[in-house]
């Protein structure tokens, strides 16, 4: 639709500059599709909209806690496909004030006869309030490596923004953990499983 | 690419080769078109029996005929088949045969692609139905082949699917590349981009979208491939992907190709309603304007099969609203052929009748797709049947009432013969009543909770269900009665002149019927 009314077909034009500039546009829609991946990173951090908790925060001066407003902030924990963790919040819901730091953990036990890692993904509901979610201190920030038997108690610490929204009054923040494979062989691991189901991988 | 033209033009005079070397290696578009419809319609017939296969089973609740695994790959191998397959490869073929008779051409400008470009689509869906034989069966996860359905959780064929969908990606690309270049560069003298057929336009710009989506669709199952092969996390939550992704690339694809199935039929039903009314078509400027705008607005509106996934409130509204305002242009469109149609002197033979249903029936899907677009009332109708109503309202009477009607209006033209008139009346009547039958029930069922894509329902869905599988055996078989009337006309019938349509125009029927084997060796001048 570029190229509206020209009107001299006279002289024949180059099949092959049309070929080319053609060309140019499906590897640059190509190029588009995968460029997709990165814009939408960017735009749900922006926004926050597909409710991803950031990473670690770096408060640049301590935050007024807000004394007047409380929010409830509610803790779930389920397991990703085929995962045989024993995982639960300590907590399954607490009453925060904006702007204080809190500290609440999770329960982690490795039921198996094997060493595992395994991966924590966040994810932040109603998502219009995953800006205004702040973690300090989180197990989600990297794997977990439980040997065959062990528990464990993962920290997290976070803060909720005083700038949150007058209208929240509660969120609900999500963990799903995923087996990664063994420590130190995951990546052996990882493609070998991928053939087969394709669930774990870095 | 010029010296492929001046070779094909030396061995002018000698006709087309002889036996089965005369298909595999030509260049020549009306052979090339000719295998583009005749494929296009096996597909159309495999594609259909699989839905024969879905309403049989949901003639009534309970599992009767097949399994539940079974069925899924029914409906996701109709909609493949019906969707790659039927539609588009007809629209090519329609392209191939009209477009260089259309413009004064003597062929498409890249003839020996344009055998390949065929030629793919045959491995392509080899492979794709290759599938339906191999341990854990066919592609499951609908045509729409959501992660991580289709990644995760999707039979090994998935692999299968990917290159089969890579492959016609590639011919779709190769033909649209074919189309953009013969209408830049071989229009004949004088024929003006304002002054070319409809049909032409709507296929320049429908050659723009599919170079435009095409290598999106082929990057996001190349995604998938590497999801399920590589061990990538594009759209893997464990790996730091996300699923959501995979819907917002597929449906940047999937919005302007619905557009993609659809404007060559606005610009057949263009040609066929002033024919038959006997009137110049109304507003032409504002048709090719109309058709701009929607392949403009289909890029911005693709959110609209999202509503229900989490979409931020002024995200729901922009792509409401960006989706109603296709309305107009294609409003627009729909007055000018009622309004050349006002006061004509109008004849009801087989093409006119199909473009009459055409534009009352996409009329009316059009309209549910605007109900759909409403956010709010979305999340009622989602994943409903009255999805399933509307994209058949707007497929089945828009792009295959058009295909048929692009049929009869040129069946003359490509066979030298005239069909058999009462035939192909009694071919639109039981397609009409059949496809109404069908598909009119299920925004019915679908406002009343019935959800797409189950081989089994509650007990208050049953009677419609019955209402629809009786309409789709109908619609389906007569569809045989359509392959009769080809193969009638191309055996033999009454002659047909060069122009058999009174209110015909356009270059096509200015060449004898049949059309010989190559035409305009020298173009006409265009005034």
């Amino acid at each position: 639709m570029a190229e509206l009314p020209e009107s001299n077909p006279q002289p024949p034009r180059s099949n092959a500059r049309v070929i080319g500039w053609c060309l140019v546009g499906v590897v640059g829609m190509f190029a588009f599709g995968f460029a997709l991946v990165p814009l939408y990173n960017v735009f749900c951090e922006i926004t926050g909209i597909n409710g991803k908790t950031g990473g670690r925060y770096e408060a640049s001066e301590a935050m007024q806690t807000d004394l007047n407003r409380t929010v409830e902030v509610q803790f779930i924990a389920q397991n990703g496909p085929e995962m045989p963790w024993v995982f639960r919040p300590m907590v399954h819901s607490i009453k925060v004030h904006p702007g204080e730091p809190t500290q609440v953990a999770f329960y982690a036990e490795n039921p198996t006869g094997a060493a595992m890692v395994a991966q924590a993904i966040p994810s932040l509901a109603p998502s219009e309030g995953t800006l205004y979610f702040h973690k300090t201190e989180c197990f989600c920030f990297n794997r977990q490596a439980l040997a065959a038997g062990e528990i464990t108690e993962m920290p997290l610490v976070f803060i909720v923004d005083t700038a949150l929204p007058e209208h929240i009054t509660k969120l609900t923040l999500s963990y799903t953990l995923y087996d990664q494979g063994e420590p130190e062989t995951v990546s052996a691991v990882t493609s070998e499983r991928a053939t087969t189901t394709s669930t774990n991988n870095g | 690419m010029s010296a492929v033209i001046d070779t094909h033009a030396q061995d002018h005079h000698h006709g087309p080769a002889k036996g089965i070397t005369r298909w595999l290696y030509t260049t020549n578009h009306k052979d090339i078109g000719t295998m583009y419809l005749v494929f296009s319609f096996a597909m159309f017939l495999l594609g259909g029996t699989m839905a024969m296969v879905i309403r049989a089973e949901l003639f009534q609740p309970g599992l009767q005929i097949v399994e539940p695994e079974f069925f899924n790959q029914m409906t996701t191998m109709h909609g493949l088949i019906m969707v790659f397959g039927a539609v588009m490869p007809a629209f090519v073929g329609l392209a191939n045969w009209m477009l260089p008779m259309m413009i004064g051409a003597p062929d498409m400008a890249l003839p020996r692609m344009n055998n390949w470009s065929f030629w793919l689509l045959p491995c392509a869906f080899l492979i794709l139905v290759s599938t339906l034989f191999m341990a854990g069966g066919a592609p499951n996860f609908g045509w729409t082949f959501y992660a991580p359905l289709s990644t995760t959780y999707g039979p090994p064929s998935t692999t299968f699917f990917i290159f089969a969908v890579h492959i016609m990606g590639i011919s779709s690309i190769m033909g649209a590349i074919n189309v953009i270049a013969t209408i830049l560069n071989l229009r004949a003298p004088g024929m003006t981009m304002m002054k070319m057929p409809l049909f032409v336009w709507t296929w320049l710009i429908t050659a723009f979208l599919l170079i435009a989506v095409m290598p999106v669709l082929a990057g996001v199952v190349t995604m998938m491939l590497m999801d399920i092969n590589f061990g990538t996390s594009f759209f893997n939550a464990a790996g730091g992907g996300d699923p959501v992704l995979f819907q917002h690339v597929f449906w940047f694809f999937g919005h302007p190709e619905v557009y993609i199935m659809i404007l060559p039929a606005f610009g057949a039903v263009s040609h066929i309603i002033p024919a038959f009314a006997r009137k110049p078509l109304f507003g032409y400027a504002s048709m090719v304007y109309a058709v701009g705008a929607i392949a403009l607005l289909s890029f911005v509106v693709w959110a609209h099969h999202m509503f229900t996934v989490g979409v931020p409130l002024a995200g729901e509204l922009f792509f409401m609203y960006a989706t109603m305002l296709i309305a107009v242009p294609t409003g627009v469109k729909v007055f000018n052929w009622v309004a050349t149609m006002f006061r004509g002197s109008m004849t009801f033979e087989a093409p006119m009748l199909f473009a009459v249903a055409f534009v009352i029936l996409f009329t009316i899907g059009g309209f549910s797709g605007l109900m759909l677009a409403i956010a709010p009332a979305d999340f009622q109708y989602h994943d409903t049947y009255f999805v399933v109503a509307h994209f058949h309202y707007v497929l089945v009477p828009g792009a295959i009432f058009g295909i048929f009607a692009s049929a009869y209006f040129w069946l003359p033209k490509w066979t030298g013969h005239m069909y058999d008139e009462s035939l192909a009346k009694t071919h639109f009547w039981l397609s009409f009543v059949g496809m109404n039958l069908a598909f009119f029930p299920m925004h019915f069922l679908g406002l009343a909770g019935m959800p797409r894509r189950i081989p089994d329902y509650a007990l208050q869905f049953a009677d419609f269900n019955m209402v629809s599988s009786i309409g789709a055996f109908m619609f389906g078989a007569t569809q045989l009665l359509f392959l009769f009337i080809v193969i009638k006309c191309v055996r033999g019938g009454e002659k047909a002149p060069a122009k058999p349509w009174e209110g015909a125009e356009g270059l096509e029927w200015t060449l004898p019927s049949p059309a010989p084997y190559h035409t305009f060796s020298t173009p006409p001048e265009v005034k």
